[in-house]
């Protein structure tokens, strides 16, 4: 990587160290910074995913806020040592508002060489690198591609190294509990989780609980993994090289409860809150396909007495129990990725022309067919929007950070049953697999959810496909006495719902279905900016990008550059100011992660002429490749 | 207690008020409206029946009820239908498919609500055609038919529906034919009354694509050599005198001729209720000209539905959490 890469600004301003600010100080000295990014690489098996997850756990229940991006490998167990099989997890904690989990790492933990080799090129000079010294060993060396030491051949030198046995260490500690090899090394992460906690003085109560939890069943593995962690904390505090501890003191944040929150935690608590609110049986059916997944073991986890979840034998299927879930009066959900959301367009034009409500839950993932299944993408946003045969208008809308799932869930549950149609939610691998700090709703502050079945009424015929203010054709359930009809995937007559072929009709009911989806933009929020009102450039973005685009904007604008941003949750339709808002730039720059969609919507919607930034790498936005954009385009403007 | 009645349904209760499209002559007909005459007698309230079907001139049956219907897409009826159980377990729930919908696009989707054992009423009307695409071989298409797609002939092994619903593990597997009213009644109120999956193959003449395919089974002056009627705990005899009937020769069936030596003693008896399916499955096998075909029950067995293992598997593990202790996660902390 070049050199200049690495002196770009850091993404939050940083008061630099307080006390003692050098390696050489003793240990015990504490350095006070604002926020860190740490990373977590090991190989697979190493638990790097644990240890981020309890490090994270930790620093949240500390009172710093939280971004995390776990980056698991996508086998499930490759070669030891190889670089294939290197697990990262990233966390990114602070005393203020944070948008990302952080472009460049302040600290790395590298349990193994693969797992150094992979991450080094993210860290920055300076930084502080923990490193297992136990796996530097001659085999380790060269199934990473090193022809030689890099502990000692000064290829680490710019970094404030910390240099540990931790096989050696963790041995010692766990010495007299007695446990077979596989269970030592288990162990080994729970010594490197204490380390990493001593070092950014956070305490152990959390992980402690978390162990006694877990290992309930396994009084031997408590004592082991406890005593791992200890020795990782209080050996650390011993350690000659530079021990210097880090600080981030903890955030204000506005009274109330507190968590951490997963992307996919937070849609599938939406999804509940919206069962809960509604008092509507939730039907998920899911297919198991990362990282959608998730989302299918959340509802597992998380089990509702009026909640059904059942794993599917293909995504065209689960798309279809939802539907048919719905038709009987549930809220029918599935949530899906890649080829199952290519698979499930055939049944979303059954539920466009059935108008029964349903959420599609798509976490994109980089493709074409099986692609990049771990990595993400925002290349089905014209899959969503048009990828159906026939004139097939629905609703889509696309979650921002990870703690928006929960609101964006609720959101497609109003939309669904308010209109009467499927809904399908954006997300990516990026925020249902990051996870950030949330403040726990009470159950009043859900917001309220119509229901409103159909009732028969004397002395009239039913008509199953008439319409309400919204133009919602009525959601008539079976089981009702009266109210008997027909629905499915043939054209319908206006009102009676009778199959039919009449051309006029056809052509009313298409504009009645589009006009439908167009009048739901009453019920959405207009466009909010952050920034100048007008003025030389808008940064527009949708989806997962949000974090970026913000800590983008938000530096710039430090900068004293006149740049605002803002950010599409509602993509269909868009909410009514949208095309007032372009206009009132002068240049629109569109950060996506796929070649350009967003950008053909709004040329083709507002005839404005927007700049695309596109990046189809299967990574996120870093905040500085946005950063140069706004710079480059205000320089030319 | 006063027992609440059901006012009594008549069959045209069970008519909507759509023009019947199908060809004049169609087998469908004939299971229209016997499938009427079921209804009626099952004692479930019309609006608790829901008729689910997917594309195909099968597809278009619930438009011709007065029952709640949903028209589905090609093959997918069983999911839509497994849908519909779990969001109303109380719905009586009928699946309407035939050979191309049910066995083309829909295998997959049949087979796993057979074997999840949802409490749904499959009916599968085989023609061995597809009509409404207008005429090409079927999945179940017997080699040598003649279609658009199969000019020459068909030479593709056919599947056999009632074989596939036996591996899929369905608990109720029948077969019955659309001009036999009597017997079609009985068979669709025995399945109406089974609890879990039921799954009905009902051979049914196509008079455009197919005419006359099952006419072995239909022609008074051939038919008691040609079909064994099933029939529990009852030898599997046939023929127009009932001296014939089925013995097991090692593992092969072999149709035999009573005297000469062979008594009622080698006969084998129709046993639907067998824990394993290996009778059924050796049935469902047997097919003209060397064989007569069977109509009836091959397998009627109980084993929990759907529903049932669902309600038990929420009832193991830990107890559901209140949804405001859902919220707040396994870790959460107060600012004030």
């Amino acid at each position: 990587m070049a050199t200049h890469e690495r002196r770009v600004a850091r993404e939050t301003p940083r008061k630099t160290a307080v006390r003692p600010t050098a390696a050489s100080k003793p240990a015990g000295a504490i350095e006070e910074r604002d926020a860190v990014v740490i990373r977590f690489a090991g190989d697979a098996g190493d638990g790097m995913q644990l240890v981020g997850t309890q490090f994270t756990m930790a620093s949240a229940a500390h009172g710093n806020l939280v971004c995390t991006l776990p980056d698991p490998p996508a086998e499930i167990r490759a070669p030891v040592g190889a670089l294939a099989g290197v697990s990262g997890f990233q966390v990114h904690f602070s005393s203020h508002a944070i948008h990302t989990p952080g472009d460049r790492l302040d600290a790395l933990l590298a349990m193994n060489p693969a797992a150094l080799k992979a991450n080094l090129p993210d860290l920055e000079p300076g930084a502080l690198l923990i490193v297992n010294t136990d796996t530097f060993l001659p085999d380790e060396l060269h199934a990473a591609g090193y022809a030689s030491n890099p502990l000692q051949d000064g290829l680490l030198d710019s970094y404030r190294l910390l240099a540990a046995p931790m096989d050696q260490l963790n041995r010692e500690a766990v010495a007299k509990v007695k446990l077979i090899a596989r269970e030592t090394g288990r162990c080994k992460s729970f010594f490197a989780l204490g380390l990493a906690l001593w070092l950014f003085d956070r305490p152990l109560d959390a992980t402690l609980r978390w162990i006694r939890d877990t290992y309930a069943k396994n009084p031997v593995m408590i004592e082991a993994t406890t005593r791992s962690l200890n020795a990782g904390y209080q050996r650390s505090a011993a350690l000659r090289t530079p021990a210097v501890q880090v600080r981030v003191a903890k955030a204000e944040s506005e009274p109330g409860r507190y968590r951490q929150v997963s992307g996919a935690e937070a849609l599938t608590l939406g999804l509940l809150a919206a069962a809960h609110r509604t008092g509507l049986p939730l039907v998920f059916a899911g297919f198991p396909l990362a990282p959608a997944s998730e989302i299918l073991h959340q509802l597992f986890e998380m089990k509702q007495p009026n909640v059904k979840v059942i794993q599917a034998e293909d995504d065209l299927a689960a798309l279809n129990l939802a539907l048919g879930a719905s038709f009987g009066g549930a809220l029918g959900v599935t949530a899906t990725t890649g080829p199952g959301f290519s698979l499930q367009s055939e049944a979303l034009g059954l539920a466009v022309m059935s108008e029964l409500p349903c959420v599609v839950i798509d976490v994109q993932r980089a493709g074409p067919s099986t692609g990049i299944p771990s990595k993400a993408e925002q290349a089905d946003l014209l899959l969503a929007l048009h990828g159906r045969h026939g004139e097939c208008p629905l609703i889509v809308l696309a979650m921002a950070t990870p703690s928006d799932g929960f609101a964006i869930a609720l959101e497609a549950a109003r939309l669904a049953i308010r209109c009467m149609t499927p809904v399908i939610v954006l997300a990516d691998a990026y925020v249902t697999g990051g996870a950030e700090t949330w403040r726990v709703p009470t159950l009043d502050e859900l917001p309220a959810i119509d229901v409103r079945h159909a009732k028969p009424s004397a002395g009239k015929t039913f008509q199953p496909y008439g319409r309400d203010e919204h133009l919602a054709r009525p959601w008539a359930i079976p089981g009702t006495p009266g109210l008997e009809h027909r629905t499915g995937g043939m054209e319908k007559e206006a009102g009676t719902g009778n199959v039919s072929y009449n051309p006029l009709n056809h052509e009313e009911m298409v504009q009645t279905r589009a006009r439908k989806i167009d009048l739901a933009v009453d019920t959405i929020p207009p466009l909010e900016v952050n920034g100048p009102p007008q003025g030389d450039l808008l940064v527009l973005g949708w989806g997962s990008t949000y974090g970026a685009i913000a800590a983008a904007v938000e530096r710039c604008q430090r900068k004293g550059m006149s740049v605002a941003a803002a950010h599409l949750r509602h993509l269909s339709p868009l909410p009514k100011n949208t095309g007032d808002v372009l206009k009132r730039y002068r240049k629109v720059l569109v950060p996506e992660l796929n070649a350009g969609q967003l950008s053909k919507v709004l040329r083709d919607a507002f005839l404005v002429d927007v700049v695309s930034l596109s990046k189809v790498q299967g990574r996120p936005f870093l905040v500085r490749e946005i950063e140069q954009k706004i710079e480059e385009l205000l320089r030319n403007a | 207690m006063a027992t609440a009645t059901l006012p009594l349904l008549t069959p045209n209760d069970f008519s909507s008020d759509r023009e019947v499209r199908w060809c004049p002559g169609c087998g469908d007909f004939s299971i229209l409206s016997q499938l009427k005459k079921v209804l009626a007698v099952l004692n479930v309230p019309r609006e608790k029946m829901v008729f689910v079907s997917g594309l195909g001139c099968a597809g278009r049956l619930p438009y011709y009820l007065s029952t709640y219907g949903f028209h589905g897409s090609y093959g997918r009826a069983p999911a839509l239908a497994t849908g519909l159980k779990l969001a109303n377990p109380d719905l009586q729930v009928w699946v309407v498919t035939g050979d191309g919908d049910a066995l083309s696009a829909g295998a997959t989707h049949l087979i796993h609500a057979l074997r999840r054992n949802v409490d749904l009423k499959i009916l599968l009307f085989n023609n061995e055609v597809f009509g409404l695409s207008k005429g090409q071989a079927s999945p179940t298409a017997r080699p040598g038919t003649r279609t658009k797609t199969s000019p020459e002939g068909s030479f593709e092994t056919p599947l056999r529906p009632i074989s596939l619903a036996l591996a899929a593990e369905a608990t109720f597997v029948a077969r019955t034919i659309d001009v036999d009213v009597n017997h079609m009644s009985e068979v669709l109120e025995k399945a109406a009354a089974h609890r879990g999956a039921a799954f009905v193959e009902i051979y049914q003449n196509c008079k455009i694509f197919n005419d006359g395919v099952f006419e072995y089974a239909t022609d008074a002056s051939i038919k008691t050599d040609t079909v064994i009627y099933l029939e529990h705990g009852r030898p599997l005899l046939f023929g127009r005198d009932r001296n014939q009937g089925l013995r097991l020769n090692g593992f092969e069936p072999e149709a035999v001729t009573l005297g000469h030596g062979i008594t009622m003693d080698d006969i084998l008896i129709h046993d639907e209720r067998a824990s394993e399916p290996t009778l059924a499955f050796l049935l469902s096998r047997l097919i003209g000209p060397h064989f007569p075909e069977c109509l009836g029950v091959f397998r009627s067995v109980q084993r929990p539905t759907h529903q049932q293992l669902l309600d038990e598997s929420f009832l193991q593990g830990d107890p559901p959490r209140l949804f405001e202790k859902l919220l707040a996660g396994d870790e959460s902390w107060l600012v004030a």
